[in-house]
């Protein structure tokens, strides 16, 4: 009866996100295609030429960053998931696995860019792992000269990824897994005669992953264009080409933003080929995996894979909580030095002297993540309203427009993207950082949200539909408070990701609008680690927050309501 | 391309009967918030401008909004990109601090407004004449379109508890090097410090340094380059990690000096390190020296784009910083130790003693510690200088 | 808390042994001791002899006790002929033999020509035959059925019942079936416990 209503209100929505979200990427794409093509009229470049194509592939060490951007991707994104899927097979109905998840927050609340930093200090030759062992364990008097940072191999970089990526899909798949009869399957597994790291090869990975592939696609395409941590973390010459691309775009000689919009036309070749090579071959793994099952095999035991598994992520969480724990130090630090396992003298300078400096960022970062997460939370509950309302099936290539922002790369459409807003008078002001924020937290939103909306039992709406309770009474005296767990896991994910932003702050704020991320970034191009680690602090500390809420508030709130505190079993 | 200069000094010289036109703009500056894009990787320029907000808001009615970037292009790229957006008024940069290559970008494509620095009543402390720091910008005459504000020059940091006696030319660094491979480093040449860095060494190892001032032939680059590229290769592979990688820039690289994993840094600046030590930045023991052929030298300037909103604001903002009270302040080693771009000719007792009474540090090189100023190549040495190392060196 | 008295309990080959109890009394909590599906929440003490041998340190996969659930618990990622050939010990050896066998156990369950067919377009009793054939081609040395009946109609019952019956007597090994409906441990025919 409401069904053309629901048509009409998901048709809106849909509206709303193609002009809203994917016309200005591909305006902005477009801008950016005409100046890799050398029409760039503001520098005198008229026409068109391949002429920056050419400049791009004379580039030196071209080829290099391009080889370093693959393997960094693609060994990052497979490992990350290989670790977290054996991780979440290890702990799987142990206790705690739900509670530890929680845990994972303050990981996926902390920006890249803060996390590197602290690895970087963590890890380095000069670092606090070294410092706490030297040298009376290593008799290095002075830090040694190796490449655990920045090596060419890009190893560290792998590595900073890893710590990020891994609670990241751990949490992306704990929520898909409470969608599948896991302990069942494992029951009916074991009892084939199956040990538990084979029945989660063969039977629960393979149903598990087309419910996370979005997401992995998603992490595929961030570790190929990844900038903030590749500049920490990664080789610096040549770098990834991401981060070679950021350089040549803000490099002093101007025409250099020719080559270099050809080089982020091509990053987004680089994903986009990336993500087709990733689905090529996850179609073979599954056909050899097909065979494999066939076969019936029983012998191979994938225990000792889950142990590692299980060793390899606690070490990376502590790699993590170390990091965070380094920056924690050094605000509160006045003079630390090699070999020193702790300051020499504590200061709180820091955080005093630059109080006016990030109470202002730290304002800025609340209004606009909370303004971003409002709007993107209102879209997504209203694309999916109007799905139920309209009787619609999940439609994937609604979808996979939502996810066209994350697995565009940034440095591909923003520059392009800021002269279109300019074009239209919105450009430098505070409304278009939080338009530009919503391209990516609108997609973080409807992941967050979609599935448990999808997953809530149908006979709850009949019932209060049977008792006389209009669609907008059902969406808020129903829906709306059963689901409200999620909505606020979906809010704090949603601000998460708007603190964490950027180059679209950069871009859309013209460096106007600081935010506790841009500060950070900027000051870690400076040397004080203790002020980064007071923007470090903060930034990891506010989505913390959000997610504390997120876990609280839903709790007091339904603190009789069993049913509904523990989520989905 | 002299024409602008002439009429520059005439202007100079008529500052007096222009006074109205100055009061007007300051009249047309009350009120205005100028966003001033200057690097932010530094906290005591940060804490400088912040500094500079508040007098100026008392004094004129302006406030400076502070824009911090991570490098100077990232100014010029927006207001290209804005004059891509055909926008010609109104754009978000009032003021820019700039200068060389990024100055030579702007000016050659139209982005800059001016000439300005004549109707500026505090240039009179400047020494304005043909071919004077004050009017040059790495070899490129300024003709009014920017307004200096610091004077930098470049200065190696070491620390004397590990290096007591530090290698003063670039001979006796490849020497120190070899025999202390892993403690020496430079920052990426695609960084400002890091192309200076070499810059210095071409100017130190060119069979002829006059040549560096007009502007680089694909002939006269091969012949002054070639000395440099053959001690560069000796020295690479006895740099910290074989010269494979690099530091971000000159920031990182004092970190580096701090955590110990080299032993030198290098600054564009003779107080960066003594302010570093006084902030816990840097052990008590380092000290700053120069290159004993002299080191090279030049000044920052503050630019107006085409399209700024706050053009009158902008232009209180940059002679307030020609202040010989607030160029003393600067050149304050508790402050920002940045020495005064000022002629000290021109300049009356008052503001001389006002210089005079200025604290030292032991970390602070005297005068002559830091020999004579060399002037800037052509700016167009520097991109080929970062092109060719790039080609070179990168794997 | 324990949920129920001490409990002894032997069941001949070739019989089919029936709990029943009221739900909640934690009929399925007994039978996840015996097959080694316990939770961790649970603890249990006793032991679970199979053929002489004690199993109740051995994971579930080692123990050889064949599981039947009500909701058969195919894999849906998998076809049905995939399913069986999930199930179907390791010593079939080669792609062809091992088709046979899957085809075989078809043909036993009435659905030839089923192999491809994806999972979720088979009817309830269809499943269940899937899944008890599924169970038998492990080869178990004991199978539990775990309210097997409870979700299908009345008439589709009594034929299943049958079907599985017939089919667990032929292999001469112990059954252990829970449930809460009297006529299901009627037709079982063997011992009936009462919890």
């Amino acid at each position: 009866m409401t069904a053309r209503e629901g048509r009409l209100l998901r048709l809106l929505v849909l509206g709303v996100v193609a002009g809203g979200l994917v016309l200005p990427i591909l305006a902005g794409l477009w801008e950016t295609a005409r100046a890799a093509f050398g029409h760039l009229p503001a520098i005198g470049a008229e026409g068109l030429s391949l002429d920056p194509w050419r400049r791009l592939f004379d580039l030196p060490g071209f080829g290099t960053s391009l080889t370093l951007t693959l393997w960094t991707g693609f060994a990052s994104t497979a490992l990350a998931l290989m670790l977290a899927v054996s991780f979440a097979a290890a702990m799987y109905d142990r206790a705690g696995l739900r509670g530890g998840a929680r845990l994972l927050a303050p990981f996926l609340a902390t920006p890249h860019a803060a996390l590197a930093i602290g690895l970087a200090f963590l890890i380095a030759p000069s670092g606090w792992i070294a410092r706490l062992l030297s040298p009376w364990a290593t008799g290095w008097d002075l830090p040694p000269d190796l490449a655990t940072v920045n090596d060419p191999a890009g190893l560290a970089l792998i590595l900073g990824l890893l710590v990020k990526e891994v609670p990241f899909f751990l949490l992306v798949i704990l929520a898909a897994l409470s969608q599948l009869p896991v302990r069942r399957h494992l029951e009916a597994g074991r009892a084939l005669g199956y040990g538990r790291g084979v029945v989660w090869i063969k039977v629960i990975g393979p149903q598990l992953y087309p419910l996370i592939r979005l997401p992995v696609y998603v992490v595929l395409s961030f570790a190929l264009s990844v900038v903030d941590m590749a500049i920490v973390l990664g080789p610096s010459n040549p770098p990834v080409l991401a981060v070679a691309v950021t350089r040549w775009f803000l490099a002093a000689d101007t025409t250099l933003i020719l080559p270099a919009s050809a080089a982020a036309l091509l990053q987004s070749a680089v994903v986009a080929g990336g993500i087709g090579l990733w689905w090529a071959a996850e179609r073979t793994l599954a056909r050899i995996g097909r065979i494999w099952i066939r076969r019936g095999g029983r012998g191979v035991s994938a225990e000792p894979g889950l142990v590692a598994a299980g060793a390899a992520v606690t070490g990376l969480m502590a790699l993590g909580v170390g990091a965070l724990m380094a920056l924690a130090v050094w605000s509160v630090a006045w003079r630390w030095s090699y070999p020193r396992a702790l300051p020499e003298s504590w200061s709180l300078a820091a955080w005093g002297r630059s109080a006016a400096g990030w109470g202002m960022a730290v304002e800025s970062t609340v209004m606009i993540g909370v303004a971003t997460t409002a709007l993107a939370l209102i879209l997504a509950v209203a694309w999916l309203e109007g799905e139920d309302r309209g009787h619609l099936p999940r439609a994937t290539w609604a979808e996979a427009l939502v996810y066209l922002p994350l697995l565009v790369p940034q440095i591909a459409f923003l520059y392009g993207l800021h002269v279109v807003f300019l074009k239209v008078g919105i450009g430098g002001g505070i409304g278009a950082v939080i338009w530009a924020h919503a391209l990516f937290v609108f997609p973080y939103v409807m992941i967050a949200l979609s599935d448990p909306w999808r997953a809530l039992d149908p006979a709850y709406i009949r019932a209060a539909a049977a008792l006389g309770a209009g669609p907008v009474r059902r969406l808020f005296a129903v829906k709306l408070p059963i689901l409200l767990r999620p909505l606020m896991t979906a809010a704090a994910i949603g601000f998460a990701v708007s603190v964490a932003q950027y180059l679209p702050t950069l871009f859309m704020g013209a460096g106007r609008v600081a935010t506790l991320t841009t500060e950070a970034v900027t000051l870690s191009s400076g040397s004080d680690r203790r002020v980064t680690g007071v923007y470090a602090v903060l930034q990891a500390a506010l989505p913390f927050l959000a997610y504390l809420a997120a876990l609280g508030v839903p709790a007091f709130l339904h603190r009789h309501r069993a049913g509904l505190s523990g989520g989905a079993a | 391309m002299r024409l602008p200069l002439l009429a520059v000094l005439a202007l100079g010289l008529a500052a007096p009967a222009l006074a109205g036109g100055w009061d007007d703009t300051v009249a047309a500056a009350r009120g205005q918030t100028v966003y001033w894009n200057a690097w932010g990787g530094d906290e005591r320029t940060n804490d400088f401008i912040a500094w500079a907000s508040g007098e100026l808001q008392a004094q004129y009615g302006v406030t400076i909004s502070h824009v911090k970037l991570s490098d100077t292009a990232e100014a010029v790229t927006r207001v290209i990109a804005e004059k891509a957006a055909g926008k010609a008024e109104g754009g978000s940069v009032d003021l820019i601090w700039i200068n060389g290559a990024n100055f030579l970008s702007m000016k050659e494509q139209g982005l800059l407004h001016g000439p300005f620095l004549q109707d500026l009543p505090n240039a009179r402390y400047l020494d304005l004449s043909e071919g004077s720091a004050a009017v040059v910008d790495f070899t490129i005459p300024t003709e009014g379109y920017e307004s200096p504000w610091r004077l930098a020059k470049f200065v190696l940091s070491h620390d004397s508890a590990r290096v007591a006696e530090p290698p003063r030319s670039m001979a006796a660094l490849l020497d120190w090097a070899k025999a202390n491979p892993g403690r020496f480093t430079h920052p990426a040449v695609s960084n400002f410090m890091g192309s200076t860095f070499l810059k210095q060494a071409l100017i130190e190892l060119a069979p002829d340094a006059s040549v560096l001032q007009a502007e680089a032939t694909d002939e006269a680059f091969s012949a002054a380059t070639e000395p440099l590229w053959a001690w560069y290769d000796a020295l690479r592979p006895n740099l910290w990690r074989e010269g494979k990688t690099f530091p971000e820039n000159e920031s990182v690289l004092q970190q580096m000096l701090n955590d110990g994993e080299v032993d030198f840094a290098m600054a564009f600046d003779p107080a960066a390190a003594a302010a570093a030590v006084e902030r816990g930045l840097l052990p008590e023991t380092v000290r700053s020296y120069a290159p004993e052929a002299g080191s090279i030298g030049n000044i920052s300037f503050v630019a107006i784009p085409f399209n700024a909103a706050h053009k009158e604001g902008a232009m209180v903002v940059a002679n307030f910083l020609l202040d010989p009270a607030v160029q003393a302040r600067a050149q304050d080693i508790s402050v920002l130790g940045s020495y005064s771009v000022l002629d000290p000719a021109k300049l009356d007792d008052a503001a001389k003693a006002a210089f005079d009474a200025l604290p030292a540090s032991p970390a602070l090189p005297s005068n002559e510690a830091l020999g004579p100023t060399l002037g800037e190549p052509h700016p167009s040495w520097m991109t080929r200088l970062a092109e060719d190392w790039a080609r070179r060196y990168t794997e | 808390m324990p949920l129920f008295p001490s409990l002894s309990l032997a069941v001949a080959p070739g019989s089919v042994t029936t709990i029943v109890g009221p739900s909640g009394i934690g009929k399925s909590t007994l039978m996840e001791f015996i097959g080694g599906h316990l939770p961790r929440s649970f603890r249990a003490a006793g032991t679970v002899i199979l053929d002489g041998r004690d199993v109740t340190r051995l994971p579930a996969e080692a123990r050889r006790i064949g599981v039947l659930f009500q909701d058969a618990a195919l894999f849906p990622h998998l076809s049905v002929g995939d399913n069986l050939a999930f199930g179907l010990a390791a010593h079939v050896r080669g792609r062809a033999a091992r088709a046979v066998a899957v085809a075989n156990a078809l043909d036993q369950a009435g659905l030839p020509g089923f192999a491809a067919r994806d999972p979720a377009t088979l009817s309830g009793g269809q499943r269940a035959r899937v899944a008890l054939m599924r169970t038998l081609l492990a080869e178990p040395c004991a199978l539990l059925l775990d309210e097997p009946f409870a979700k299908l109609d009345p008439a589709l019952r009594e034929e299943l019942r049958r079907f599985v019956f017939d089919h667990v007597r032929d292999r001469d090994i112990p059954v252990l079936m829970v449930t809460h409906d009297a006529t299901d441990a009627e037709a079982a025919g063997g011992p009936v416990v009462s919890l």
